[in-house]
């Protein structure tokens, strides 16, 4: 079971958690990941912008090499855009599979692409103002974790 | 007509997230077309150009015709 998406509106993970557990019968593990918008230091929110051609089809590739590389039953990888509020969940990854280290590493492996190489520009307002976030170092180590 | 769409930080450069410009377009057309720091920026080797959704290995090789899309894609933020 795959269900690669982009998402528009706020969305509830565990409605997204739970019929993809149950459309993998015969699991031994399912792995889940969530992450929300942090409480920063003056950040009333988040704005997430994607460039269609690229973004959606990104998530795709990203999808076949973790069930190239995992031997996963299913990925389900769900990505919001738009503006977010501190506390709304901004991804979930999910992987299902016979024994848990796939499941386990899979995930780390999507988050860690999602979070450094997807096409995924993000602005943060405080104070009223709009403030665009750079790359990081972190992001290229934490890649770099997976090219061995 | 060609569309150019901006990208992150770019769209805030251009003032818009997209502008038309008249086809044919090279590179040199397009950066005479642009404001002197976004065409400055867009020249950033970090700043990558897509062609109708694919990545272009040579942007300076940039050629757009009638109704192509070019998006000008700053490095993606990170977590």
């Amino acid at each position: 079971m795959r269900d690669i998406r982009l998402l528009h509106q706020m969305f509830i993970p565990g409605t997204l958690i739970g019929p993809f557990t149950q459309a993998n019968p015969g699991l031994g593990g399912v792995c889940t990941f969530v992450g929300e918008v942090r409480y920063d230091q003056g950040v009333e929110a988040l704005e997430l912008t994607h460039y269609e051609p690229l973004t959606l089809p990104g998530m795709h590739e990203l999808a076949d090499r973790a069930f190239a590389r995992f031997e996963l039953m299913g990925l389900l990888m769900v990505h919001r855009v738009g503006v977010l509020r501190p506390g709304e969940p901004i991804v979930c990854v999910s992987a299902a599979a016979l024994h848990r280290r796939d499941a386990i590493d899979a995930v780390d492996f999507c988050m860690d692409h999602l979070k450094s190489a997807a096409w995924f520009w993000k602005r943060e307002k405080r104070d009223g103002q709009w403030h665009w976030i750079e790359p990081r170092e972190q992001d290229h180590s934490d890649l770099a974790r997976w090219q061995a | 007509m060609v569309t150019i769409v901006f990208l992150g930080k770019l769209a805030d450069l251009a003032g818009a997230p997209s502008l038309q410009l008249s086809a044919p377009l090279d590179w040199a057309g397009l950066k005479a077309a642009l404001p002197s720091a976004l065409a400055e920026a867009v020249d950033d080797p970090r700043n990558r150009v897509a062609l109708n959704g694919a990545l272009i290995a040579d942007k300076a090789g940039l050629q757009a015709g009638e109704g192509d899309e070019i998006a000008l894609l700053p490095p993606v933020s990170g977590g």
